[in-house]
């Protein structure tokens, strides 16, 4: 299951990084941050297609880090999605054990749309704000895998 | 770099060519066979054969051919595969030796030059031969090879299997059989993996694993089948990665894997050279990267593993020589060469074998190889577009260089790469970096960057915990009074005390102790922002700003000083605010003092100054906000905000700050939220309220070309005197240019003004006022061109006023605007008619006609026509005097004066469009305008008309009425217009009304010579009285069919008026008659 999961604003600043709290926070963060290398590339190689054709999930944004180096210890995989107003989200996953299918990425992907979507709709959230929400941190807890 | 163990030896990674020996060649004394020589082995090209020449003499020892075993039963080998072999057959062992024999025949000259020749011609030729030869030596090597096969059995010679497969497949590639090469590197990679592995042996197997790997890789590329190679590489990590061999010696694993991606890198790199081409999330960076990653693996594994006490000594005799100073086999260890058993006979031998290996580890430069790696990486990286990783990877390699104590180097690149994670906001990321160079600027005691990177670790960026803040903040201040701050948690103890000496000398050297640091670049841990109270100051008030500031650090920090700057310096001295306070002071008295900042609490600082008179008009910017933190005594830090405060991330705030709607939290009175507080770097300074009034009185609209009279009344309102009135009138600039030239302005209205007047009168002095005062002035517009205009009356005045106890002087201004109309004043229409007042679309030549005006005052004023004049074309000539009917004539609005002209227009030729008639002049002024002022004329060109020529002209001399019974003589006149002599027609038709004599109903015939006329008389006898119809004139013109009675009537009359006798009785008798 995700091992990071990160939101990023349009601007590209993070929006919400929470990883599991066994590894280095930094080396999480690190790894989200040169995905957007990867997110910004692949966003500009869409832009011109029409938006309702839109794919907001970009997939597996680099290949299958599954070297046994200590500073990233099992297999990971980073995947990265978009949403319409260019705010993305960038999932770590940790395939060393399950490997996951495209199916379930999505679909985790969506939910953590939904669950920002909602962030958003809050009337009190200041778009642009980092995300400071018990929804949406349960959610993202849901999501990672449980290591206490 | 001298190679080390872990690099691969050169002859696997060259690219074997069959090796071909020339003998008999003496090269050196010999030109011709230098020549020989240098044409086999000088450019050898990529379309040449791939051989490698070598001269040797003709009584060269070879390797001597070992007895080929026949049987290998009793054989068991000693290892996977010898370190000499590949040399043996690239450099040794030739396919073919070419042996040169010069044969001496007679002319020694001759055959020489013959020779030459030949050889020359011969030398691709002769390379084909020994190419060919050299290809089935090899086959018959691999024949050979594979010939053992038979005889081996999978128990004990296991190891043969690799060698064989390895060597088969080399073969083919030394015969250039690429295919069959990388098929039998494959068996041999599978068979390599399928060797019982034990810890003993386990290094030999990577070895060879690695070698073949690199083998199929680097073939795949050659190819032109990356992702084989990828695949490949995949494949041989997986398998190995876990392979780690003993524990003690676990940084020899990870080096091993460090050089598979370095080699692996190399390859796809070479192979991009040559023209594959990579993308983004597959190039060689990544596995320079992971290499990097692994060499500081086996960094961290030797700190832990190699971490002896000085007292361990290297073992004697070293267990790491060898009697030949090589291995006899690749991968195994030099103290148990050939020794195959997985049980460790002389467990003491091995102790030292591995503590050897261990203590030469520790004088390897890790640092150095994972920074050469990094930095292959990062320009891997640079070349794929992924700057952030690019980023990410200098990071590291200043952090490495940070652990290398090369700390200049780190702090360059760490300091390189802060700005792009500051720009993109990564706080976290940022404060690890900043963490770093903090260290390194510490331990190089470099009290600027030391500064620097507090202030940020300090401020709002920074994502350290408050305990962290706090000691930075301390060492801040204790830098600030000239101290020493205390060392950086986790540095090298040793660098430490360098770093300790380095800052005591710091502290004795006196000088350079002020740091002016800009801070626009990065979030200081002290924000600023300026607000001038108002965007615009009247220059008679005080101009007044708040500086904000706010700090962001955990304990209150005073300062010393705060100066703002504008772009006119002259203002500066003003804005100061500074306290004498000794260093000591900095930590006491921290709440009360105004030179002190509570964290979290925004303070503000009101600053006041008087604007130059000279300034009116212009702008006010703070060009800076100046913070000093310390004192001159100890060391000063001044924090330097371009323009209105703001910081790297302050922008990005303000934009969040402007979009939230979230209530903030009451503050006690007095205190302001800082998201609140919106900065205003600039002002403008503008004029004193004037205090005058300006009124203007017209009467619109304005009449094109009059000399219109606008009354400016300007009347002071003001408390003292007003001096230097001036009065600039006229168009308001900035309209149509057009316009321009079409208005002209003067103060004196009895003279008509032209082109030379301006547009605008400036600066007209009128004296000056006293209270209560008002003076006029009279001003003459004249307007060229219809339409609306923009007239500007601007006063300006000087007047002395006081503020803040200085005196000034002031220019005041008031302006008023007005929009005038200006109009035609008269409709004019013009229309030509025959003398019978019927109207005339073209008129005929020398046939007098009249011209009738029709002056229409479109004004709302009352007009008096002076006069009018006709000014005709000289195509026209008058018929009778020209005298103006209009003289005096006062029009009101809506009222017409006409006139009429007769006219006369002589024969023209044919022309286009008609003969010009002339113009209409009219001379006129309003009715109410004063005697002086001078008339205006209006000039109305007339319309063209068009002239037609005709053949006769006929005319009628008859009285204007005629009595009943009494004779009415009836004379026309036909005259002849044309050249010719003209055949003419004329009848007259019977009429009830008339009884007449002379020749009637039939046509006479009579011919007019040209230009004369003819004469015709009848006597008409009316018999009823009333306008009666004249017996029609019938005319035929012989040579002009065109000519119509229809035209003549237009020139004769075709009735009368006929009168009823006079006498009284006649009358009745007429009126009886007539019931």
């Amino acid at each position: 299951m995700a091992v990071c999961v990160a939101v990023i604003a349009k601007e590209n600043y993070p929006l919400y990084i929470r990883s599991v709290p066994t590894e280095s926070e930094l080396k999480f963060h690190y790894m989200v941050h040169t995905s957007l290398d990867v997110v910004d590339e692949k966003i500009s190689a869409m832009g011109k297609a029409l938006v309702d054709q839109r794919e907001l999930y970009l997939g597996l944004l680099y290949p299958t880090e599954d070297y046994k180096v200590s500073v990233f210890p099992n297999q990971l995989c980073r995947y990265g999605y978009v949403t319409n107003s260019k705010v993305k989200f960038v999932m770590v996953v940790d395939s060393s054990n399950t490997a996951l299918r495209d199916n379930e990425i999505r679909s985790m992907f969506r939910k953590l749309h939904n669950s920002y979507t909602d962030v958003m709709c809050n009337p009190f959230y200041n778009p642009g704000d980092r995300i400071q929400s018990r929804a949406f941190d349960s959610m993202v807890t849901s999501m990672m895998v449980q290591v206490c | 770099m001298s190679p080390t163990q872990w690099d691969f030896p050169v002859e696997l990674c060259c690219r074997p060519m069959a090796f071909v020996t020339l003998t008999g060649l003496d090269v050196v004394y010999n030109a011709v066979h230098r020549a020989v020589w240098d044409a086999f082995c000088a450019n050898r090209r990529a379309d040449r054969v791939p051989i490698s020449f070598k001269v040797l003499p003709g009584d060269h020892e070879y390797p001597k051919c070992r007895p080929k075993r026949t049987s290998y039963e009793w054989y068991i080998p000693k290892g996977i595969l010898k370190t000499g072999w590949m040399n043996k057959h690239l450099n040794l062992v030739p396919a073919l030796v070419v042996v040169f024999y010069e044969l001496d025949w007679d002319e020694p000259q001759w055959k020489e030059k013959q020779s030459e020749c030949a050889t020359r011609v011969e030398i691709v030729r002769l390379e084909n031969a020994f190419y060919e030869h050299a290809q089935t030596y090899y086959y018959t090597e691999i024949r050979r090879v594979k010939s053992h096969k038979e005889f081996l059995n999978k128990t004990t010679h296991q190891l043969l299997f690799v060698r064989h497969q390895f060597k088969i497949a080399f073969f083919s590639e030394l015969k250039q059989d690429t295919q069959n090469a990388l098929k039998n590197y494959r068996t041999a990679y599978n068979l390599v993996h399928e060797l019982r592995a034990h810890e003993t042996n386990i290094l030999e197997i990577k070895t060879m694993a690695g070698f073949i790997n690199y083998k199929i890789c680097r073939l795949c590329f050659q190819h032109n089948t990356p992702l084989d190679a990828i695949a490949q590489f995949r494949k041989h990590v997986d398998l190995c990665k876990k392979k780690i061999g003993s524990a003690e010696l676990s940084f020899e694993h990870a080096a091993w894997m460090s050089k598979q991606f370095q080699a692996f890198g190399d390859l796809f790199d070479e192979a991009i050279k040559l023209g594959l081409t990579a993308i983004q999330t597959q190039n060689p960076g990544f596995y320079y990267q992971q290499a990097a990653y692994y060499a500081q693996e086996r960094k961290q594994l030797a700190k832990a593993l190699c971490h002896h006490e000085p007292s361990v000594t290297y073992p004697s005799p070293d267990p790491l020589e060898t009697q030949t100073g090589v291995l006899d086999f690749y991968g195994q260890r030099s103290w148990r060469q050939g020794i195959l058993s997985f049980d460790l006979s002389d467990p003491e031998k091995e102790k030292a074998g591995i503590l050897a290996v261990q203590l030469k580890e520790r004088s390897v430069v890790h640092s150095e190889i994972i920074i050469t790696l990094l930095s292959n990486a990062v320009a891997q990286f640079k070349k794929y577009k992924c700057p952030r990783m690019k980023s990410h990877l200098m990071v590291q390699m200043g952090e490495e260089y940070y652990y290398a104590k090369d700390y200049t180097k780190a702090l360059k690149l760490l300091d390189y790469v802060m700005c792009d994670y500051r720009s993109e906001g990564w706080w976290t990321l940022l404060t690890s970096i900043l963490t770093t160079a903090l260290k390194c600027s510490y331990l190089m005691a470099q009290l600027k960057d030391y500064i620097t990177y507090s202030l940020e670790l300090l401020g709002r960026a920074s994502t350290l915990k408050d305990d962290q803040k706090s000691r930075i903040e301390k060492n801040l201040i204790n830098v600030l009074m000239n101290e020493s701050p205390d060392p950086e948690p986790d540095c090298d103890i040793l660098a430490v005390k360098t770093a300790q000496k380095l800052w005591a000398d710091r502290i004795s050297l006196a000088g350079s102790n002020v740091f002016t640091i800009g801070v626009q670049d990065f979030v200081p841990f002290v924000q600023c922002k300026a607000k001038f109270h108002a965007p615009s100051f009247h220059v008679d008030v005080p101009v007044q700003f708040d500086i904000y500031l706010k700090a962001d650090c955990p304990h209150p920090i005073r300062f010393s000083k705060l100066c703002v700057s504008f772009n006119n310096q002259e203002y500066n001295q003003f804005c100061v605010i500074e306290e004498a306070s000794k260093a000591s002071e900095v930590l006491e008295n921290l709440t009360q003092g105004k030179m002190c900042l509570v964290p979290g609490k925004t303070r503000k600082f009101l600053f006041k100054f008087v604007a130059k008179t000279e300034d009116v008009g212009k702008k006010i910017e703070i060009t800076s906000v100046d913070l000093v933190l310390g004192n001159e005594a100890g060391r000063c830090v001044v924090l330097s905000w371009q323009g209105g405060g703001g910081d790297a991330a302050s922008a990005q705030e303000a934009l969040q700050a402007s979009r939230s709607f979230k209530r903030r939290p009451k503050l006690a009175a007095g205190e302001v939220h800082w998201d609140s507080v919106v900065g205003q770097a600039s002002t403008m300074i503008i004029s004193r309220v004037p205090n005058i009034s300006v009124h203007l009185r017209h009467d619109p609209p304005a009449l094109t070309n009059e000399m219109y009279c606008l009354l400016v009344t300007v009347e002071s309102h003001e408390k003292t005197p007003i001096r230097d009135v001036k009065l600039t009138a006229g168009l308001k600039p900035g309209q149509d240019a057009n316009l321009t030239q079409k208005t002209h302005v003067t103060l004196h209205g009895t003279e008509l003004c032209d082109e030379s007047y301006p547009a605008l009168l400036t600066d007209i002095p009128v004296g000056d006022l006293h209270p209560g005062e008002q003076l006029e002035k009279m001003l003459y517009i004249r307007c060229g061109t219809v339409g609306s205009r923009m007239f500007l009356v601007y006063v300006s005045y000087l007047i002395n006023t006081t503020i803040e106890e200085k005196e000034i002087i002031c220019k005041c201004h008031k302006d008023e605007t007005v929009t005038i109309e200006t109009i035609f004043p008269f409709d004019v229409a013009v229309k030509f008619v025959s003398t019978k007042f019927e109207h005339l679309e073209r008129v005929y030549a020398d046939i007098p006609f009249l011209l009738m005006t029709d002056v229409l005052s479109a004004s709302p004023w009352a007009l008096t026509v002076i006069s009018s004049e006709l000014r005709l074309a000289p195509s026209m000539m008058p018929v009778d005097q020209l005298e103006s009917q209009l003289d005096k004539v006062v029009l009101q609005t809506g009222e017409s004066a006409s006139e009429c002209f007769c006219l006369r227009c002589p024969s023209t030729g044919n022309v286009e469009g008609g003969v010009a008639t002339g113009h209409y002049i009219i001379s006129w002024k309003r009715t109410s305008a004063m005697e002086n002022i001078p008339a205006i004329s209006t000039v109305i060109t007339l319309p063209h008309v068009i002239v037609e020529n005709i053949p006769l002209h006929v005319n009628a001399d008859l009285p204007s009425f005629g009595r009943v019974r009494e004779s009415l003589p009836v004379k026309y006149h036909l005259q002849n217009k044309t050249d010719l002599v003209q055949d003419v027609e004329v009848s007259v038709e019977p009429s009830d009304a008339f009884m007449f004599s002379g020749l009637k109903q039939v046509p006479i015939r009579l011919r007019i010579l040209p230009g004369t006329e003819q004469e015709m008389l009848y006597n008409f006898y009316p018999l009823m009285a009333g306008y009666q119809q004249l017996p029609s004139l019938n005319i035929n013109l012989l040579r002009f069919p065109n000519f119509t009675n229809q035209l003549l009537r237009r020139f004769i009359p075709t009735s009368i008026f006929v009168k009823r006798l006079a006498h009284p009785d006649l009358i009745r008798a007429d009126v009886s008659s007539i019931f």
